[in-house]
């Protein structure tokens, strides 16, 4: 009964392996759409998008501390995301639309240094922590054998959620056809009379939303801490990049593959890496082969089919 | 004849003048992570460090002192850069500090070949316990085997048949286990070593270890990553099916973030808040009513420190080039440290008791108290490594 035994238990392993990468995909899904929109419609590079998913967490923390209350912290966390966004907008990002790719890079990089301090001024160096209600700190058996976190669960049912959402948006309602129509072409959408600063800044709010949303669902998690935005922001480019800027589909199908290898093939490598080398190397090498190999990815991709897996654009 | 006489004179003005120049304040200089999300760790150093000194009224040995902070930013290369500055250009009399390891070897070099003395008060790499000792590094700390080899006794003690660890891969990280390997007597099921620092979710290395159905976990996080992986440890509704055993994982600085996520889960130290002697009571009092919140073993440590370079420069009254006078006296360990007396090491790593910690509520707080004494007068095993007598 031993052997059966065993390679049913790596099947369940798997499986549950699976699903982490597919919550970390989710995760990135939120963050790279909105950062694929903004490229796409706006072709503007947002290094500071990173900082959007990090205030989402901060005020989320916040709000759990004034209103006792996780849903409610979350909700609120949302809408200021939103104004955030679009404040930020009209502050700064939108004086960055004609400049080069360079100077947005610079531009938006400025505000992310700004960001980072400004989080540590109004909320110390420390960090936070959002609690989850209790009743979310357990492990549910979804197959018989496969344990998984309950949290971990409701985040990807929440991104798919505001994966349904989004999609209904950007297809069915006319902000979505302009949406749509902007990431193709947006000249002619303000040839056309279409109030074009309006819905840039909309369209960066959205953008906003879904980062601190991200931020939020995340933060209960890996908590909320200074530059917590920066390493996933690297991840949600490469995904924009595979999947295709500006398109959604795209955005969806790469961070799910993108979760997947990340993940997946941190547990596992080493692993299979140790039948080889001593577990110092493995260790080592383990994480940074399944790292490497993402980038890879986006390199073929670069190489072989520039426009990403699904192309929005058709310039 | 004459002129001869005349260049012999002003030779000597010129090689007495110096000589006769006094040393007038004590310069230290204190290296720490004062930014991103460790700087809670500095700044409790920091805190301790102040209030050492106010203790003292400002005066080592009767002078007083001048303290340079410096940021190491958690990087190696910026700490050895730091650590330069601290000797070629402030021309510093002590360094303190160090809170990690890979930064403490990187720096380890222009230390010892400026033979400037040094107190380590966090940072414990087997490499400067052993082989890499010098007569100028002192530390107030451990050697970084310590604690988890204490943690193993426990572990033992509660009949860990199959253990599972898990820790950052960087020197401390790969100490830690190495640590735990040695006391414990049980079989290690899983080992796994993260990313450090940026690897933050655990949910790969936490579904490795319950699907290799360990009777314990030994962990060791230091810092915000403590918090992280104690969250989602519990989030994977762990807690309650396979306990979980920590070293620097939970302190004070972590617990408030934690609150009852953290209760029930045991830790060893080599100091806790409520160690009953004096020297403690003062610290912690003193702590507390200055900075209104509780002192982690990282202050502890660090106001340790004060006391160990305070007898030095009292006991070379002031002349701080008596290197090796102030090195006779530091090795006594005569000044008294929070944790109670100890010795130190012919490799200047304190030889001293380690206790179990657990975390329990105390009406609407959380704190750390003192179960038991693992064990008593522990000393590192890189002492043999260790040239000097």
């Amino acid at each position: 009964m031993a052997a059966p035994d065993r390679s049913w238990r790596l099947m369940l392993y798997f499986i549950e392996q699976c699903l982490n990468g597919v919550q970390l995909g989710m995760l990135l899904f939120l963050l790279a759409a909105g950062l694929t929109l903004v490229f796409g419609i706006m072709d503007l590079v947002n290094l500071a998008h990173g900082s959007l998913y990090m205030l989402g967490a901060y005020f989320a923390a916040t709000f759990a501390v004034l209103t006792g209350s996780f849903v409610a912290a979350v909700a609120l966390a949302l809408i200021a995301s939103l104004i955030a966004g679009m404040v930020l907008e009209v502050v700064a990002i939108r004086r960055l639309y004609e400049r080069s790719h360079l100077d947005q890079v610079l531009g938006t990089f400025g505000l992310l240094l700004f960001f980072n301090e400004a989080v540590r001024l109004i909320w110390g160096p420390a960090g936070m922590t959002l609690a989850l209600p209790p009743a979310m700190l357990t492990a549910v058996q979804i197959i018989p054998g496969v344990f998984y976190p309950a949290y971990r669960l409701v985040i990807i049912l929440a991104a798919l959620a505001v994966a349904a959402l989004l999609y209904f948006v950007v297809m069915r309602t006319r902000l979505g056809m302009l949406i749509r129509a902007g990431a193709s072409n947006r000249e002619m959408v303000g040839a056309l009379g279409i109030n074009v600063k309006l819905l840039y800044t909309l369209v960066f709010g959205l953008g906003a939303a879904l980062a601190g949303f991200a931020g939020v669902m995340q933060a209960p998690i890996l908590t909320v801490q200074i530059g917590m935005g920066e390493n996933i922001l690297i991840l949600a480019f490469v995904v924009i990049i595979i999947g295709g800027i500006g398109s959604i589909r795209g955005a969806f199908v790469a961070a799910i593959f993108v979760g997947l290898v990340e993940t997946v093939g941190r547990a596992f490598l080493p692993d299979m890496l140790h039948r080889i080398l001593s577990t110092n190397a493995a260790a080592t090498l383990g994480p940074a082969l399944s790292s490497m190999s993402i980038y890879m990815v986006m390199a073929a991709i670069l190489v072989f089919r520039p426009e990403g897996l699904f192309p929005a654009a058709s310039r | 004849m004459i002129k001869t006489t005349f260049v012999a004179a002003a030779a000597l003005a010129l090689v007495a003048g110096p000589a006769m120049a006094q040393q007038k304040t004590v310069k230290i200089g204190f290296i720490s992570t004062f930014s991103g999300p460790t700087a809670v760790i500095g700044n409790d150093m920091r805190n301790a460090f102040e209030l050492g000194l106010d203790h003292l009224g400002r005066k080592l040995g009767g002078l007083p002192v001048e303290v340079i902070y410096e940021d190491d930013t958690q990087k190696p290369d910026v700490g050895v850069q730091k650590t330069q500055k601290l000797i070629e250009s402030d021309h510093v009399d002590f360094v303190v500090g160090y809170i990690w390891s890979n930064v403490l070897l990187a720096s380890l070099k222009p230390l010892v070949d400026s033979k400037t003395m040094t107190v380590v008060t966090n940072a414990g790499a087997s490499k400067f316990a052993g082989e890499l000792c010098s007569p100028y590094v002192f530390s107030t700390s451990w050697q970084n085997d310590q604690t988890p080899e204490a943690m193993g006794l426990y572990m033992n003690q509660k009949g860990i048949k199959k253990a599972f660890l898990i820790g950052p891969n960087y020197a401390a990280g790969k100490d830690m286990l190495a640590g735990v390997k040695l006391t414990y007597k049980g079989a290690v099921v899983g080992e796994e070593l993260t990313r450090w620092p940026d690897q933050l979710d655990f949910s790969a290395e936490l579904s490795k270890a319950r699907a290799a159905d360990p009777d314990a976990i030994f962990v060791f996080y230091p810092g915000g990553a403590g918090v992280q992986f104690i969250t989602q440890y519990v989030q994977a509704g762990l807690k309650g099916k396979i306990p979980l055993y920590q070293v620097f994982t939970i302190d004070e600085l972590s617990l408030p973030r934690l609150k009852d996520l953290a209760v029930g889960i045991p830790g060893a130290q080599e100091w806790v808040n409520d160690l009953p002697n004096d020297a403690n009571k003062k610290f912690v009092a003193d702590y507390i009513a200055k900075y209104k919140k509780r002192p982690s073993f990282y202050g502890a440590q660090t106001y340790d420190a004060v006391g160990l370079i305070n007898s030095a420069v009292t006991a070379v009254k002031g002349d701080l080039t008596q290197k090796e006078a102030m090195r006779k006296e530091m090795e006594k360990a005569v000044f008294s440290s929070v944790r109670g007396h100890f010795t130190y090491g012919n490799n200047h790593i304190p030889i001293q008791n380690f206790y179990l910690q657990d975390a329990v509520k105390v009406g609407d707080d959380y704190v750390l108290k003192t179960v038991a004494t693992i064990v008593k007068d522990d000393q590192d095993r890189f002492h043999d490594k260790c040239p000097m007598k």
